[in-house]
């Protein structure tokens, strides 16, 4: 476990509290919890004694170098990789050993960081796809309309989604995590290769998703001035391990994370 | 005309035994990147268990071919959990020594093949112990049709269009219903598919049920035209191997197109020779030169042209 002084009271390193809610400090239920989560490949440690948590309804970034574990810890979340040790608690229950199909009837959806839209399918049965897992009918017809509308593509249905733009892609996908209707929503570089419009285009979906229906989210991605825009707060990786987490002032502040990660941009 | 229409027969009737001959195979490779060298032994079980249950148990035949294809499809679901995806060692596994004990076969060209070339040895000697070296055959039903000095199988003409009745069956279960889009982005993506909450493990067991019930079905059909022997299921695997790798990356289309370049290639050259030898022996050409010119198979090609055609828009 990385161990750090700070004066600073926003930032705990390596310790799990919870979170005090950036606007009104009533978040208390602990929607996903981790512990001692340990990932090797071979002899490499992925993450290590990963104790991370999240409330419901909180906005939560990760951040930290490449190599730093975030995606392992993001996929050990969802479940496409199961922990060599550690345990992962959702809503109470163990999920550790469930399926990453069982871990979306509980509520967890991920958007990968490899754009995952399926390029032979068309717009419509892309967004099909998730919801017909679980409605039927005239049901299924309007939440497929409304997802595809929610992604911008209204218009759209039926081109390949392979011949959608990346920042469409993007859209569609995050609207195909959301249409699960999940309580945590796990999205891994959502605007990486964006322009600035289509950044803020996600940014304002990511938040109006969490405020209007209350998901909670963590987000992975490098550019800070979109961390800062939507993180009610942020936890840092480092070399596998939680290194720090509090606010985004208050970790762009800390010297020992300027020198990991955020370097000369500051 | 008689020529001609000769021509058209054996047209026919190739591409009905190619399309029948290929399709299980191409839906299990193209969907779960498994080679079934035991493809040719499960069209045996669907030729067995149809005749047995004509003959022993007395079932009228469409009855008896749809036992074929039952008993062939949960034989294949049976097959998938024990060795392919190994749910079985691997369940039996979890509770004894508390780990997994063999990898799924999914996208293991080699080693699917060598696995599946053990059960198809398995199989074999298990029919030939089990109901020795042949059984009764089942009458071929329909007569035949003649025309001029001419007659021809009318059941043969069934095969066609049941080949083509199953060519428009499979597209559209792989094309416009919810199995379909699951099995398609399975494909395409697994990771993605099991974080949208597609049941993959699921999808790839039914995917080779059902690839394993076209087997069957295509050993019921040609039950009343074959001998029964153990090793019945062998004059199938040519030309359904030839037939995926001509064919190329798209399941269906590719089988429908190798099914009408290779039963093309094989009447002509039959009819021209009057020796269905030399047919074989063109199919074979067919796909070297396939091999050599069309790597990806005719539905690959197809793919590049209209690659390059949109990038040229």
């Amino acid at each position: 476990m990385s161990e750090s002084d700070t004066a600073d009271d926003s930032l705990q390193p390596n310790v799990r509290q919870t979170p005090a809610g950036k606007a009104t400090g009533e978040r208390t239920d602990t929607l996903l919890q981790t512990e001692d989560l340990v990932k090797q490949f071979g002899g490499f440690t992925a993450t290590d004694s990963v104790d991370f948590g999240v409330d419901e309804g909180e906005l939560r970034c990760l951040i930290g170098p490449n190599g730093a574990g975030k995606s392992t810890l993001l996929n050990l979340i969802v479940g496409t990789l199961q922990p060599t040790s550690g345990r992962i608690y959702y809503d109470g229950q163990d999920l550790t050993g469930l399926e990453p199909n069982e871990r979306v009837q509980r509520g967890i959806s991920m958007k990968f960081q490899v754009p995952s839209v399926y390029g032979e399918l068309s717009v419509r049965e892309n967004a099909r796809l998730p919801i017909q897992q679980f409605a039927d009918g005239e049901e299924r017809r309007r939440r497929v309309d409304a997802a595809i509308a929610d992604a911008g593509l209204s218009g759209y249905e039926e081109v390949q989604a392979s011949a959608l733009s990346h920042g469409q892609q993007q859209q569609l996908e995050i609207g195909m995590a959301a249409s699960l209707e999940p309580d945590l929503l796990l999205l891994d570089e959502p605007v990486a290769g964006l322009s600035v419009d289509e950044r803020d285009e996600i940014a304002a979906r990511i938040r109006r998703l969490n405020r209007e229906e209350g998901i909670a989210f963590v987000v992975i991605e490098h550019d800070t001035d979109f961390v800062a825009e939507i993180a009610d707060k942020v936890t840092v990786l480092h070399q596998g391990e939680v290194f720090r987490e509090g606010s985004i002032e208050a970790i762009e502040a800390d010297p020992e994370v300027r020198r990991i990660y955020l370097g000369g941009e500051q | 005309m008689v020529n001609g229409l000769n021509l058209a027969f054996q047209f026919l009737d190739s591409f009905a035994f190619v399309v029948l001959a290929a399709a299980g195979l191409a839906i299990i490779f193209g969907i779960m990147g498994v080679i079934n060298l035991a493809h040719g032994e499960f069209i045996l079980v669907g030729a067995y268990a149809t005749t047995v249950s004509a003959t022993s148990l007395g079932l009228p035949l469409p009855l008896a071919m749809a036992a074929g294809v039952l008993v062939t499809a949960l034989f294949g679901v049976v097959v998938e959990r024990v060795i392919i995806s190994g749910f079985v060692p691997n369940w039996i596994g979890q509770r004894t020594v508390g780990r997994d004990l063999v990898e799924p076969l999914y996208d293991r060209l080699a080693d699917s093949m060598v696995a599946t070339f053990g059960l198809s040895l398995i199989m074999v000697q298990g029919a030939r112990i089990r109901f020795g070296n042949s059984i009764d055959q089942i009458a071929t039903p329909f007569g035949n049709v003649a025309y001029g000095e001419f007659s021809y199988s009318t059941y043969r003409l069934v095969l066609a269009g049941v080949s083509v009745a199953l060519l428009v069956v499979v597209y559209y279960v792989f094309t416009r219903t919810d199995f379909g889009t699951r099995v398609r982005a399975t494909m395409a993506d697994e990771q993605t598919a099991r974080a949208l909450g597609v049941d993959t493990d699921r999808t790839y067991m039914l995917t080779f049920g059902i690839g394993s019930g076209l087997a069957g079905l295509t050993g019921a059909l040609f039950a009343p035209v074959l001998s029964m022997q153990p090793t019945l299921g062998s004059q199938f695997l040519v030309e359904a191997f030839v037939a995926v790798v001509v064919g190329g990356p798209s399941v269906v289309l590719g089988t429908a197109l190798s099914g009408g370049v290779l039963g093309a290639v094989n009447a002509t050259v039959t009819n021209l020779t009057d020796s269905t030898t030399f047919g074989r022996i063109a199919l074979l050409l067919t796909a070297i030169l396939a091999l050599r010119f069309l790597p990806d198979g005719i539905t690959g090609f197809v793919e590049r042209v209209r690659t390059r055609r949109e990038e040229g828009e």
